[in-house]
């Protein structure tokens, strides 16, 4: 079944907002194995000019597809079935970097849902702001295998 | 830190191998957050058509950055980082699990103090992931 592209434009209310501890970015990073002092030491973070640890560039995944992203992709509306999913394509862009005392907001629109060959591919962007300023956006294609309609012969 | 006046297109980071192991595959779950049964699961990984239990895209991604965090020193000077997913990394239950081979080449240098690297990214001499690319402000 295609996915309902009524979606396309639609804007998911924002979830409740994610409070980035040192100890959710040290633990982010020590999974990825980095031991970048500006992770970890307050110090070393406020010597780069930062007022406190600092986080690695993919830790916003965590906080851009839960709460309203991850609304949107279950609604039984969008037709999306998660176990054809596979995840597509990544990005972020910033600001500046997300850093431990950061109260993150995020908006997830769909900004497109479009066939490629026999798959589809639906592209969230994800604006996170803290406390009203602006931090990154976060663009997320993921891929929903052969569920595109059967091209006219 | 390397410094933009320094740095010319063509300038090679230093390549790193990472291994990538089951316990990888859990620590990052619980980090991350993404349960999803198939990193973790080989019994349902198989069901579902894989060869194994795969690593996160998104472990993939983060281990792959690090090649541009290492060289520049501070994270932060990261403006941008995009990836496509081409291949899964498939971990087998084993004392090695998965290398992943990661290259970085300066393929650009902007007007705005920004340099754009080019990264490689493979396991066994296949390319894991596709159009990496990382955008830097270099001092």
């Amino acid at each position: 079944m295609p996915l309902n592209r009524d979606f396309i434009g639609r804007t998911a209310p924002a979830g409740e907002p994610i409070e980035v501890t040192r100890n959710d970015i040290r633990r982010f990073a020590t999974a990825i194995g980095d031991s970048n002092p500006a992770y970890h030491d307050r110090e070393a973070a406020k010597a780069l000019g930062y007022p406190d640890v600092i986080a690695p560039p993919t830790f916003l995944i965590s906080a851009s597809t839960g709460g309203g992203s991850g609304g949107f992709i279950l609604d039984p509306e969008l037709g999306l079935n998660y176990a054809l999913v596979v995840h597509g394509e990544q990005q972020f862009a910033f600001h500046r970097p997300v850093q431990a005392g950061d109260v993150l907001e995020t908006v997830t629109r769909i900004a497109d849902i479009r066939d490629a060959g026999r798959n589809e591919l639906l592209t969230l962007v994800i604006e996170v702001t803290s406390n009203g300023e602006p931090v990154a956006t976060v663009t997320n294609t993921i891929v929903s295998r052969g569920t595109a309609a059967p091209k006219e012969a | 830190m390397p410094r933009f006046a320094e740095v010319e297109v063509g300038t090679e980071l230093p390549a790193q191998d990472f291994q990538i192991q089951r316990a990888n595959l859990v620590r990052y779950a619980g980090a991350s957050g993404d349960f999803n049964i198939i990193h973790w699961n080989e019994r349902v990984a198989k069901s579902v058509g894989l060869p194994n239990v795969i690593a996160h895209g998104m472990l993939t991604m983060a281990t792959a950055g690090r090649v541009v965090t290492d060289w520049v020193g501070d994270p932060g000077a990261v403006v941008s980082y995009g990836v496509r997913f081409s291949r899964p990394v498939v971990v087998e239950d084993d004392d090695k699990g998965a290398t992943l081979t990661v290259s970085g080449t300066v393929e650009d240098k902007n007007d705005d103090g920004t340099v754009v690297v080019g990264l490689t990214a493979t396991v066994g001499g296949e390319k894991v992931l596709m159009g990496a690319k990382a955008v830097v402000r270099l001092p």
